[in-house]
């Protein structure tokens, strides 16, 4: 079958066509990818906004260029949304694109060449460049319809630029809008609903601009009418239940907020800025302050000395910047400061991918400090969780006056996806700021022998004056260099993960309680994994899968747990080597981080399936990974 | 009570009225003081407990913070709140605690090698944020811990056990430094071996509403015994700055006889006098309380929960779907 491409009059006064065909789908996945600046982002970020207020399930993911300003009409500077939409939840930003809108050929090459449009996608084209003045302009056009002659892709031809020439001098500024009234036609958006997020999104800028870009989705609209002979439509299931929708980056700061955070001290890096972003618009209001530090040292000094003073204080980074707070992270695990430190992970080592999902800084948080430095660490699963996880740290690291490492990801930064609103208590935010006197005998360090626990001594306390010190000491923070001492403080500072490893939940079974096949996750990947897993188990294969959302101490059981099944896999998406490739045997195949753990921790033979693709885990992927794993279990005649 | 006058803080107006101790010498005493005989921050140590005592500074309203190195066991040897971090990471720390403390009065001791060369860059910023608390600078041109290394600020040619043909470079000058700063607001230089020039150094830094650095010149009589041997022999090798708005010293006045009459509010003036010279030149050069204070800028009402929480509610209000 060759490219079907239907040549479409992009004048007013073309006669209407035929009733549209209507296609009932479950689920269905639109991208807008564009040159740098032309807006894409916005216009899929206010389409994904609206389908989740009509109630249809929604995950977005940003497409973003490595560069700023990209040069213009390169497969590497397309930039844009994605959203994945379906008539009920969506946890995941699911397997291929089925319509694309794409503002030149180039950006449609890039995701056409990534693998990212299905087979028989819908692709919106802007056709201005194939009549372009410019001759190369003309023949790249040219080449790139032929490179996609091989395709199933149904191309239609929208005149975007001219369309907006209508309504404005600069068509740049403008398409964005124009195609949001398209989709808005297709996906049969409510109208009045985008308006409103329009004058949102463009709430900083005046009124003729809200007029102008509400013209502009006008105008799309009405050329979609009267222009596309069919329309999509993924049923939608209000929810009577209160919703909000918001990026995993926006999640973790409100949620700091609601946890009653004081301070967030932070050096820009991507892909955590965006939390500081959020508290730079809000957290004056509460009292809170942004700190932008002169680095990322100096950003979680400022946390330590903030939260030594009594003050609920965190730091946002990523994994250039974690590994600067290095010897700092050591010092607060030393002397038992409550602190929260979040890192927001992108794909390494070194600068490694700024803008690119990964979940390589596991070991990192784990192991990355000189000497024994027990801390917990938690990985919110989904954006929900990104809110919650706050509270959660908060209250961990000043009942076990610990380091609680928080690991997100790229993926729930920019992913957008409506929960359940957060029923805000009270509780959450109260201070535990204590100025009174305490008794002439009390110890900066009394731990009790049992749990390693104490209670911690804040300056203006009268009576409580002492040195709190990164060397090693003893009840009454006396430096102290014997070994008995160091042992006992070593002890004191460890079993506080016992002790809260006894409050955990065991982890949950996504599926029967045994079974041939595990698969285990942590982190962004929970939606995909749960996904692929549903998928094979309607194939009839018997896997369940569990999600570990705290890291350090493991949850209780998992050990029992992995028994029972025959096999355990990770699914990861970080480094391992292929158990296929050169040299690489099972002595010494290095594996996925969290399997590493696993194994130390159970002693289980557990696999690891990882990819790192710089983009989210696909369930189709997976899918095929627990085929793979299940022919090793039933002998290759799965 | 002697902090944040002005700060609006309720803590402060709780603890001003009921706080009639009168504090001694000895309220001020921590463990006792390890370091060499003959090292120069036994002075600095009497000087900073004479200030508290001065001041009547409540030691539980008061914070030692130090980073890593022979000065930086200050806070130890203290009965105030004691913060001994990490090496060259003082000023962040203390930047943390004030930023949402007024009420508590923040020193910050640090030797050359935690300010000049590996917390260099806090030191930078820590001027400019210009963060009311007194920084001082505990310089005797060599690492000491660590045993013999050469600092950023020992005299070029002096050998050490890093750089035993001597050290490379010319030294750097850490009052030029700090006076090349934008916002810098307090800039001072003083000596151990002149108790009263220190301590009126000190309390000139301490009454300074603003970030108050001072360069305090010493002796390490295991590693650089001869560095300022002859200041110290000979008070003509020193030249004081002199000012009814600086330090005067006028107990001194008789033994150091150098003296220049110098404006601290006069910035080129004080750069100029910040030039390497045949004379070691003590005092403050340089003096705005005037300039702004991160802590004041970004001083915010405290909200209460319940404010808060209507106004977090509002917020989510604009996620809501």
């Amino acid at each position: 079958m060759s490219t079907s491409v239907v040549e479409l009059p992009g004048t007013r006064d073309a006669p209407p066509r035929s009733a549209p065909t209507n296609r009932r789908v479950a689920e269905h996945t639109v991208e807008i990818v564009s040159d740098s600046g032309e807006g894409a982002q916005k216009c899929g970020q206010i389409f994904g906004a609206v389908s989740a207020k009509m109630g249809n399930g929604v995950w977005t993911v940003e497409i973003i260029p490595a560069e700023i300003q990209p040069p213009a009409r390169v497969p590497e500077g397309a930039s844009g949304n994605r959203i994945r939409l379906g008539a009920s939840a969506v946890t995941n930003w699911g397997d291929e694109t089925n319509l694309v809108v794409a503002f030149n050929e180039q950006v449609l090459l890039a995701r056409h060449r990534q693998g990212a449009l299905a087979d028989d996608a819908i692709v919106l084209i802007e056709d201005r460049w194939a009549t372009d003045p410019d001759e190369e302009i003309v023949q790249a056009w040219e080449s790139a319809m032929a490179e996609l002659a091989g395709t199933h892709y149904r191309i239609i031809r929208v005149p975007m630029e001219a369309a907006c020439l209508t309504l404005v001098d600069n068509p740049r500024k403008g398409k964005n809008m124009f195609v949001l009234g398209v989709l808005a036609c297709i996906y049969g958006r409510d109208r009045e609903r985008i308006k409103e997020q329009i004058a949102y999104a463009f709430r900083k800028k005046s009124e003729s601009v809200y007029t102008t870009n509400v013209a502009l989705m006008e105008l799309g609209y009405a050329w979609a009418e009267r222009e596309l002979d069919f329309r999509i439509d993924v049923p939608v299931n209000p929810t009577t239940e209160a919703m909000v929708v918001m990026n995993g980056n926006e999640a973790l700061a409100l949620g700091a907020v609601a946890a009653g955070f004081e301070l967030c001290a932070m050096y820009p890096i991507t892909p955590a800025t965006s939390v500081s972003h959020q508290l730079a618009e809000i957290f004056d209001r509460f009292g809170g302050v942004l700190h932008q530090a002169e680095d990322e040292i100096a950003a979680i000094g400022v946390a330590i000395g903030a939260s030594y003073a009594g003050k609920v204080a965190f730091t946002v980074t990523s994994g250039p910047g974690l590994a600067l707070k290095t010897e700092f992270i050591g010092l607060a695990v030393m002397t038992e400061t409550p602190l929260v430190v979040v890192d927001v992970q992108r794909g390494g080592p070194s600068t490694g991918l700024p803008t690119k999902v990964e979940q390589s800084d596991l070991l990192a948080v784990l192991y990355g400090q000189p000497g024994d430095a027990p801390k917990v660490v938690l990985a919110p699963s989904t954006i929900e969780e990104c809110f919650h996880v706050m509270v959660t740290a908060r209250r961990i690291a000043e009942t076990f006056r610990c380091v609680v490492i928080v690991l997100s990801d790229a993926n729930l930064a920019t992913g957008v996806q409506p929960f359940p609103r957060p029923a805000l208590d009270e509780r959450w935010m109260r201070a535990a700021f204590d100025q009174d006197p305490v008794p002439p005998d009390a110890k900066p360090y009394g731990w009790d022998p049992e749990t390693g626990l104490s209670h911690r001594i804040i300056p203006g306390q009268p009576n409580g004056m002492f040195t709190l010190t990164g060397l090693e000491h003893d009840e009454r923070s006396k430096v102290a260099y014997s070994s008995g001492v160091h042992a006992r403080a070593s002890a004191m500072r460890s079993r506080k993960l016992a002790v809260l490893q006894e409050m955990l939940l065991p982890p949950e079974v996504n599926g029967d309680p045994s079974g041939d096949l595990l698969i285990v996750g942590w982190g962004s990947t929970r939606g995909a994994i749960e996904e692929a897993v549903a998928r094979a188990r309607a194939e009839g294969a018997r896997v369940s899968s569990t999600h570990l959302t705290v890291l350090s101490p493991l949850q209780p059981g998992v050990r029992e747990l992995f028994s029972r099944f025959r096999r355990v896999c990770t699914v990861e998406l970080n480094y391992s080597d292929d158990p296929a490739a050169p040299h690489i045997t099972t002595q010494n195949r290095r594996l996925g981080q969290l399997a590493w753990l696993l194994r130390a921790a159970t002693l289980v033979d557990v696999d690891c399936w990882t990819r790192i693709p710089g983009e989210p885990l696909r369930p189709a992927d997976i899918h095929d990974a627990i085929r793979q794993q299940l022919a090793i279990v039933t002998g290759g005649d799965a | 009570m002697t902090t944040g006058a002005g700060c609006g803080c309720p803590l402060l107006a709780a603890a001003a009225e009921d706080d009639e101790r009168s504090l001694t010498l000895s309220d001020y005493e921590g463990a006792t003081a390890r370091w060499c005989p003959g090292c120069g921050d036994h002075g600095v140590l009497t000087a900073v407990e004479r200030l508290l005592t001065e001041e009547q500074l409540r030691p539980e309203q008061t914070v030692f913070v130090s980073g890593i190195g022979c000065s930086s066991r200050f806070p130890h040897y203290l009965r105030t709140y004691g913060f001994h971090g990490i090496h060259g990471r003082a000023l962040p720390v203390a930047t943390g605690i004030r930023l949402h403390r007024p009420d508590l009065t923040v020193f910050v001791v640090m030797g050359d090698g935690d300010c000049t060369s590996i917390g260099a860059g806090h030191w930078l910023h820590a001027l400019r944020y210009n963060v009311k608390m007194v920084a001082l600078l505990l310089d005797n041109s060599i690492y000491g811990l660590t045993k013999n290394q050469t600092s950023p600020t020992t005299p070029q040619g002096h050998p050490s056990n890093t750089q035993p043909r001597g050290s490379w470079l010319p030294p750097l000058n850490p009052v030029q430094v700090a006076l090349g700063m934008t916002n810098a607001s307090f800039v001072a230089q003083t000596a151990e071996w002149m108790p009263a020039h220190l301590a009126a150094t000190l309390r000139a830094a301490y009454r300074h509403d603003g970030f108050a650095f001072v360069r305090v010149l010493q002796r390490c009589p295991v590693y650089m015994p001869q560095n300022y041997k002859a200041a110290v022999q000979q008070p003509a090798l020193v030249e004081l700055l002199v000012h009814d708005d600086g330090v005067s010293a006028s107990e001194i006045a008789r033994t150091y006889t150098n003296r220049i009459t110098h404006d601290p509010g006069d910035l080129d003036r004080a750069r100029e006098l910040a030039n390497p010279s045949e004379r070691i030149r003590l005092g403050v050069f340089y003096r705005d309380p005037t300039r702004p204070r991160y802590e004041i800028t970004r001083q915010l009402p405290a909200r209460d929960v319940s404010d808060r929480l209507a106004l977090l509610n509002t917020e989510l209000d604009k996620y809501a779907v």
